[in-house]
């Protein structure tokens, strides 16, 4: 008979469980999961780059909906379990569903510990632990005011490097001396404090926090000092206890956690427990690692092999904000019987410290450098004796025994039982014997099969350096993703080596960049294009046939294969005339329909190919130039009515954007440009989602960048503020070149900006003038080749063959 | 079936290299391309998947990569390359002295 089990809660280590539950007795248990939060199986670990914006919801999913299922799993979102009756063996939530079990799993995890101080309950304090925190963040984020993350430990410094990353103005306020301490020695708390600073993160240490300030709302957070730091959102990431209440009530043994056996059975025979909740041999855990080997132990026993115990194991630590390494390990106290080996490169700010004792290493802290943390660790586990590589051991695994300092040496070297994905404990035999042996070739393909790098991804590098090794030259690591299969080199490559080698014609680099095809592809040769067009722009003859056919045509083809045009109509002001061309445009050339688009002008769709012309020359005669809605280019600037009209218009947002549309019409770009400019912070030109935006406030004008409304949404960065149209014009100039000149082909501003980093480029186009001016000069002697209106010369005669027929042919017999 | 009727269409100087033009039959447009080496392909200028039109997009060696949604067809056999499958007719076409012809079979189809 099948037996009923019912788990409550429904994270990452119940999520394993049933995976490997379902694997070894499939149909043995009617699953039930209560889950308090109102969704499916995420990957906590990965919350922080959702809070930072490098990946989104979606992208975390561990169970998505079809998977409870197709395993017939009944899954309650949103319950919580206010009761557990032991003597009935049900439980019951807090919407009044009651199940019964034969088997219970407790998996409650733990409650952010929030500090017992006066206002911790105030509007604006929040804690750090699963979406609904990330999504309050983010919201209070679009303020862009301050924030104070109180804990200095590794998920306070997430979520402060996440909200930093989201525009805000952050203090991280951490109560010992230096930050991580459980993890860093001072020296590497020392340097990450540096690093975390230069990031533009205020760092106090040795802050006692008093109070949180304010009337109903956070205003602030009071120091034992008396001093306070302002915030609208303060963070609590002080810790984490287990949530064992249930099980208490329940009459559970519990001590910090539910305590279990190394089987995870609780005191009572048919309830398990896993998890942050529980504890084994006297230990809570918190990171994700030894989770799933309990995970691993309770699925075993559920599916009736009670032999199966936890072990305890070291893990890592590390990091997850983009741009610091750090590693640590194991246990690096000082103390007599130990000795320790440090190396410290300032300048690289690496510092590399091993704690020995009787010749072992006991403990690694590795910052700046951590790419020999696996190699330290498989001494450490194994306890290998390394007096006889003792002078060289600090400098890694490539200096052992005068092995070439090849980095795939070190990968090569390690054993086959040396672990590489610390998260899901997978080692590097399981992970080459997998691509061996189910033909993998792909990295998605290694998650799938492995999990490998499936989690908290630190360790992707080294299972592309597995992965190369295992397949030879037919694996290439997305590190350097090819621009396409014509090519080995990535974007950044081929338009650093067009400008180091002088490259001008697509043929030129083809012959000198040994492309492996005679002419290309449809993906090279346009981005090749726009690079000798962007770089070259007073030598290179634009390849038409290089271009996708809505630029060769300068209209959009629709799926029917006929064409829509739309004029350009600067800051989408409009007059009687243009209107009344526009009116007889549609009715000579029968245009079937008309639509408002989103950019403030008129789109007429339906046009057949070889009318175009005609239909340019009478909207030329009427004023009309081409709008650009079909280029990698700049698209329209969208403007309200501003100071002219609006009552609370403060600068002529309508007057600005015609100076820029003017200004930079006709510049191609590596994916298509939107802008606008509103006349004040209601912002009703919606500028604030654009790739560039202009705010209108009083004191001058407020320039954003890289926002997105289309596949992504994401609202924009803030630039600075200027105070005249002439520098807001400057600006907006040079940071469209220096996109130009960087950008990888079709990468909107958004994601080049995320490449680039937000700091690197307000040093580049506010902070340095020399830059900025020179970004505008290349610009403006670009436009001097671009401003020429397409669409007049082709009504002129230019490109005549794209618009007729060759031939036609057969009609006569036909009609016979 | 008789003997090709072969239809004179134009010369290889009206299409432009890795380019090409249409010509229009009462069965459909045909689309002529001309790669970098001078070879000229005539296939039927519609693509399988969503009837695209294979004459505007961009010609690379002797491949074509439709508009539309970048399906891409071999110019000299018609079969819809990498995992797409399916295939565009060919048609008949030869070069004399940089004149081209096509062979339609129209009277063919018309009689049957």
């Amino acid at each position: 008979m099948t037996e009923r089990l019912v788990i409550i809660g429904n994270g990452m280590a119940p999520g394993r469980m049933l995976e490997h539950l379902l694997e070894a007795a499939p149909s043995r248990y009617q699953v039930t999961i209560f889950n308090a939060e109102p969704r499916v199986n995420y990957d906590r670990i990965m919350l922080s780059p959702v809070l930072s914006g490098e990946k989104g919801y979606e992208e975390i999913i561990i169970h998505g909906d079809g998977w409870y299922i197709k395993h017939g799993i009944t899954l309650y979102k949103g319950h919580t379990i206010v009761a557990i009756d032991r003597a009935a063996k049900t439980v019951t939530s807090d919407h009044g569903v009651t199940e019964t079990y034969d088997k219970l799993v407790i998996a409650t995890g733990s409650v952010p510990f929030i500090i017992p101080v006066p206002g911790n309950d105030m509007a604006g304090v929040l804690s750090y632990r699963d979406l609904d925190d990330v999504n309050a963040m983010l919201l209070a984020a679009q303020s862009r005011a301050k924030a104070v993350v109180i804990g200095g430990g590794l998920l306070g410094l997430e979520a402060a490097a996440g909200l930093q990353a989201r525009g805000m103005d952050v203090t991280v306020l951490h109560v010992m001396p230096t930050l991580m301490e459980r993890q860093l020695d001072p020296a590497a708390g020392y340097l990450l404090q540096r690093a975390v600073e230069a990031r533009g993160i205020k760092v106090m240490t040795k802050a006692n926090t008093k109070a949180i300030v304010g009337n109903g709302k956070v205003e602030g957070v009071e120091l034992a000092d008396g001093s306070v730091v302002p915030a609208t959102l303060v963070v609590m990431a002080v810790g984490i206890r287990p949530n064992a209440s249930i099980a208490r009530d329940a009459g559970i043994e519990t001590n910090r956690g539910i305590v279990v056996d190394n089987g995870m059975r609780t005191s009572d025979p048919d309830i398990l427990a896993l998890g942050e909740c529980a504890e084994v041999g006297g230990q809570v855990y918190g990171l994700v690692a030894p989770l799933y080997e309990m995970a691993r132990v309770a699925a075993a026993h559920l599916a009736g092999d009670q032999t199966a115990g936890f072990v305890h194991s070291d893990t890592p630590t590390k990091l997850k904000v983009t741009g610091i390494d750090l590693y640590s390990l194991g246990d690096f106290a000082d103390g007599d019987d130990r000795e320790e080996i440090v190396l410290r490169d300032a300048a690289a700010g690496i510092y590399k410290r091993l704690v020995l004792k009787d010749n072992r290493v006991i403990g690694t802290v590795l910052y700046g450098e951590t790419g020999d943390g696996a190699w330290f660790n498989d001494l450490k586990k194994k306890q290998t004796d390394i007096s006889e590589m003792r002078d060289t051991l600090i400098f890694g695994q490539a200096y052992q025994g005068g092995s070439p300092l090849d980095p795939m040496a070190a990968v090569a070297a390690l054993a086959d039982d040396a672990e590489i994905c610390g998260c899901n404990g997978v080692c590097k035999g399981k992970i080459t014997g997998t691509i061996t042996e189910k033909g993998l070739t792909s990295l998605d393909d290694v998650r799938a099969h492995t999990k490998a790098s499936a989690s908290c991804g630190s360790c992707t590098g080294l299972v592309e350096q597995l992965m190369s090794l295992t397949l030879g030259d037919s694996y290439n690591p997305a590190a350097v993703q090819p621009m396409c299969k014509c090519t080995d080199l990535g974007h950044d490559d081929v338009r650093r080596l067009i400008k180091a080698k002088g490259l001008k014609t697509i043929p030129e680099v083809m012959q000198e960049l040994q492309w492996k095809s005679s002419c290309g592809c449809a993906k090279c040769r346009p981005a090749l294009n726009y690079y000798l067009v962007c770089d070259w722009p007073d030598e290179y003859a634009d390849d038409y046939q290089s271009r996708f056919i809505n630029e060769r045509v300068h209209a959009n083809i629709q799926k029917d294969g006929t064409y829509s045009v739309v004029p350009r109509m600067w800051g989408g002001v409009t007059n009687s005339s243009e209107l009344r061309a526009i009116a007889d445009v549609v009715d000579k050339f029968e245009i079937p329909m008309v639509k408002v688009t989103g950019g403030q002008r008129i789109d007429m769709l339906g046009i057949r190919k070889e009318d175009l012309p005609a239909v340019w020359s009478d909207l030329g005669k009427a004023g009309f130039v081409s709008g650009h809605a079909y280029a990698k280019g700049l698209r329209t600037v969208k403007t309200c009515v501003g100071s002219d009209w609006c009552r609370f218009g403060t600068q002529d947002s309508t007057g600005l954007g015609i100076r820029i549309e003017k200004f930079m019409w006709g510049s191609w770009t590596p994916a298509k440009v939107k802008m606008a400019v509103s006349g004040c912070p209601r912002n009703c030109a919606e500028a604030t989602c654009k790739d560039i935006g202009v705010i209108c406030v009083d004191s001058g004008f407020e320039i954003h960048f890289a926002g997105a409304a289309g596949l992504d949404i994401k609202g924009t960065e803030v630039l600075g503020l200027v105070k005249t149209e002439d520098e807001a014009l400057e600006v907006i100039v040079a940071l469209t070149q220096m996109y130009r000149e960087q950008g990888r082909y079709l990468e909107r501003i958004y994601k080049w900006a995320k490449r680039v980093g937000i700091a690197e480029i307000k040093r580049q186009i506010l902070d340095d003038a020399d830059m900025r001016t020179a970004y505008y000069e290349r610009f403006v002697f670009s436009q001097k080749f671009a401003q020429v209106d397409p669409w007049s010369e082709r009504v002129s005669g230019m490109d005549k063959h794209e618009f007729h027929p060759m031939a036609s042919v057969g009609f006569a017999e036909a009609a016979e | 079936m008789s003997e090709m009727d072969w239809i004179a269409i134009g010369t290889i100087a009206d299409i432009p290299l890795r380019g090409a033009r249409c010509v229009n039959t009462p069965e459909g447009k045909i689309g002529v391309f001309r790669t970098a080496e001078d070879q000229i392909f005539a296939i039927e200028d519609h693509c399988p998947h969503k009837g695209g039109p294979l004459s505007q997009g961009i010609v690379h060696g002797a491949s074509v990569t439709c508009p539309l949604h970048n399906w891409v067809f071999s110019l000299e056999t018609g079969k819809a390359q990498g995992a797409d499958e399916g295939s565009v007719r060919t048609i008949p076409l030869k070069v004399e002295d940089g004149r081209l012809f096509i062979a339609l079979e129209l009277r063919a189809s018309k009689a049957a």
